[in-house]
């Protein structure tokens, strides 16, 4: 089955539910079978939160496993490394440099590990790190990191750029349109 | 008409929509909230936030005898509470189509345990259905009306979380609102009482019969044959996994009726495969079935009674097959959920592990308290248990109720907490009970209450009010704190655990995250002051965390709530601008 699977993962409060809805828009716009799997709830704010978005012909099962996903796209480096094993032989890793203390670090009963991204790469993984806050400031919000990082996996992908810019449009309130165009386009020429 | 991604829930609440929806009551509960909000979202279809499923359901019952269509959604554990009017409403049988949702949550992604609500149907006798995308969602629903009313039956359609939760594409029909039927007197039918419940029982017996025959060749139930070396019968998101691990190399038998089901149509399938596995989480509800009518399968001596199925334990068990995957060679520490900065929730936990009380907890955001470092959680059962039990712990060890206290938050309390706090006055055990009133109900994400002033679609409503409600009942002493001021809290419940009569704390603070809350500036740390002695660090802020032996504070999560401050005996956190 040629279906292809990409994984958001962050922690709860990131706004990685947002990107999940643009994704699922642009794959929908595409004319694909589109399937996207996410745990809601406020109760997850500050837990490790994962998305599942998968696309093609015909999309059977709505969740990612071990070694199926296409694409990672995590908001958080810890939150790369814990979900790494997702990734399929060959796929594309895309991580944003901020860390957040989970709470066992805050309490010191646990280590945030040094070297995360190196660890990740020593694996023999493709992975693209940004920090891609000073971006979203750039472009007028900190909020709009979520926005940034889906123009880093819009230009991974062989989707249309216009597609994207559409799907931004229409998942975005008017009052921020500009601002979430800018943040698109910065992530989406980041080299 | 061009296709739409939705959620399960929103897929479920189009087609009540187009079904002819007209009554629609409900309690949230993860993973089943979203049904009715997107309910509340239809001008054309009254709906409500009940104060419990049980209401709810009999709101539900009650407009569907009167002629109405109606709905009433719930998680698994919710229909523990609704069950009595199911139970009889199944006998009954109703005028105008009665329609339930039930969301299980296998895996316990947001639950308290990992019932299996399929054995509802089969204990009380009540046709389920179960969709596995959102398109099957929005048809299910549409259909189940028409079917209640040709049996004369409610219908629950059974969701898990993956298909509550996953959005999928629907297409969008129209809407077919049948009016509201005549309502003809017919106490034989209405009145159970024993001498007609008998008769109605037997009319229940029949029809278990009459579906069993339906299901037989349903178009719920559908046979797909490609290779026959295996044959799977399954229902819900699992046949979507079963369908992703194995493809074209098994035939399919796709229950989309679970209760009752066929069994002919199942010796059929079974006889044209060499090997049948029926794929279910949780309980072997339809392996039971098989195997009671002499079919020969494999289900739970292979998989699991718990947690959550997919392809790859799907292909791992039959299959044999595994995909590749890397690590990176690290510890990873893991992230469990944490009340988030500036909850109200945190500063009641902080007061409450000073008096070192024990803490009878209940259902909400505020479980939370239970993870280090604030630990303050004892027990947690269900809806309204903090306060029950409190009462049964306070009977039972009456040497230590000075030492023990409940927290229930606003919603759970109207939910269940306040037949508890009766219990608690009219047997007189000198309990302390607590009401966390975050003025919403928090955990499933922010719905309306009897207790917040405004009805699911916002509009403004009579609000209960907590303290006339505690002193009704017969507790005189009941007060009101502000959990953001420590010492305020910690002297109410030093002197409410003191005295000699039960009582009631309210602790009122708006949820952090509501949009009419006005955020203060972020608190700083002054690093100068800063001793680095983690006194800050004890409430479990994820705002706050510790950088070079000093407490830093992330000024994109602070919301200048105060709380650490009063921690601070060296002033150094400061205000923010």
């Amino acid at each position: 089955m040629n279906t292809k699977s990409i994984m958001i993962v962050g922690v709860g409060g990131q706004g990685t539910l947002l990107s999940s809805r643009l994704l699922g828009s642009v794959l929908t716009a595409e004319g694909h079978d589109v399937k996207v799997s996410e745990v809601h709830g406020m109760s997850q704010r500050g837990g490790s939160v994962v998305t599942y978005v998968k696309y093609g012909e015909e999309v059977a099962s709505p969740i990612i496993e071990k070694g199926e996903a296409d694409y990672i796209l995590s908001f958080e480096q810890l939150e790369a490394a814990r979900w790494l094993p997702f990734l399929k032989k060959g796929g594309k890793l895309i991580v944003n440099t901020q860390k957040i203390d989970p709470m066992p670090v805050v309490i010191g009963t646990a280590e945030y590990p040094d070297g995360v991204i190196e660890a990740i790469a020593a694996t023999g993984t493709d992975v693209t790190s940004i920090d891609a806050l000073p971006l979203a400031v750039e472009a007028g919000s900190s909020k709009a990191v979520n926005v940034v990082l889906m123009g880093v996996l819009a230009a991974k992908t062989d989707i249309a750029y216009d597609v994207w810019v559409e799907a931004v449009k229409a998942t975005v309130p008017p009052k921020f349109l500009e601002l979430n165009l800018k943040a698109f386009e910065l992530g989406y020429n980041y080299r | 008409m061009a296709k739409e991604l939705m959620i399960g829930n929103e897929a479920v609440a189009r087609g009540l929509y187009e079904g002819g929806l007209r009554v629609a009551s409900s309690y949230p509960g993860t993973p089943s909230t979203e049904i009715t909000e997107c309910i509340s979202t239809y001008d054309d279809i009254y709906s409500e936030w009940a104060p419990n499923e049980k209401v709810a359901a009999e709101v539900a019952l009650g407009a569907a005898i009167a002629g109405a269509r109606s709905f009433c959604g719930m998680k698994h554990v919710g229909l523990n509470v609704a069950a009595e009017a199911i139970f009889t409403g199944s006998y009954t049988g109703v005028n105008a189509g009665w329609v339930l949702a039930v969301a299980d949550d296998p895996g316990m992604h947001s639950s308290q345990n990992e019932q299996d609500s399929r054995h509802y149907a089969k204990a009380s006798k009540v046709m389920m259905l179960e969709p596995s995308d959102s398109a099957e969602c929005l048809e299910f629903a549409k259909k189940a009306f028409e079917l209640s009313e040709k049996f004369d039956c409610p219908v629950i359609l059974r969701l898990t979380t993956r298909v509550a939760h996953s959005r999928s594409l629907v297409e969008k029909g129209e809407r077919n609102d049948i009016g509201v039927k005549e309502y003809v007197k017919n106490p034989q039918k209405y009145v159970m009482m024993p001498a007609m419940a008998k008769g109605r029982h037997v009319v229940v017996e029949q029809r278990i019969i009459d579906q069993t025959n339906w299901a037989e060749s349903c178009e719920f139930n559908r046979v797909e044959m490609n290779d026959t070396k295996i044959g799977v019968i399954a229902s819900g998101v699992c046949y979507q996994y079963a369908k992703e691990a194995l493809g074209k190399n098994a035939s399919y038998l796709k229950l989309g009726c679970v209760y009752p089901m066929p069994v002919e149509l199942i010796k059929d399938f079974a006889s044209k495969c060499d090997k049948v596995y029926v794929l279910e989480e949780l309980d072997p509800f339809i392996e039971e079935h098989c195997k009671t009518n002499g079919i020969e399968v494999i289900g739970k001596d292979a998989f699991s009674l718990q947690g959550e199925y997919s392809q790859s334990l799907i292909a791992k068990t039959i299959l044999g097959v595994e995909a590749e995957s890397v690590s990176a060679d690290l510890e990873i520490p893991g992230r469990p959920p944490v009340l988030c900065a500036g909850c109200p929730h945190r500063g009641l936990f902080y007061a409450l592990k000073k008096q070192k009380v024990t803490v009878s907890g209940d259902i909400g955001c505020y479980t939370l308290g239970a993870l280090a470092p604030l630990g303050m959680i004892d027990t947690c059962i269900c809806m309204g248990a903090s306060v029950s039990a409190l009462h049964g712990r306070n009977k039972a060890d009456a040497a230590n109720e000075k030492k023990s206290v409940a927290v229930i938050g606003d919603s759970t309390f109207i939910h269940s907490g306040v037949t508890g706090l009766i219990d608690i006055a009219y047997n007189a055990s000198n309990s302390t009970v607590i009401i966390l009133d975050n003025s919403i109900t928090g955990m499933t994400g922010h719905q309306q209450n009897p207790t917040t002033g405004k009805t699911i679609k916002g509009d403004p409503a009579t609000a209960v009010n907590l303290e006339a409600l505690a002193k009704a009942v017969g507790i005189n002493r009941v007060r009101v704190v502000d959990p953001y001021n420590l010492k305020e809290t910690e002297n109410a419940i030093k002197e409410e655990l003191a005295a000699e009569e039960p009582s009631v704390i309210i602790s009122r603070r708006p949820c952090a995250l509501l949009k009419y809350v006005k955020h203060e500036p972020s608190l700083k740390v002054n690093a100068d002051k800063c001793r680095g002695c983690t006194a800050c660090m004890k409430i479990g802020c994820p705002a706050i965390s510790f950088r070079d032996k000093k407490a830093v504070i992330d000024f994109t999560q602070c919301i200048g709530c105060g709380v650490c401050q009063q921690l601070c005996a060296f002033d150094a956190i400061e205000k923010g601008e």
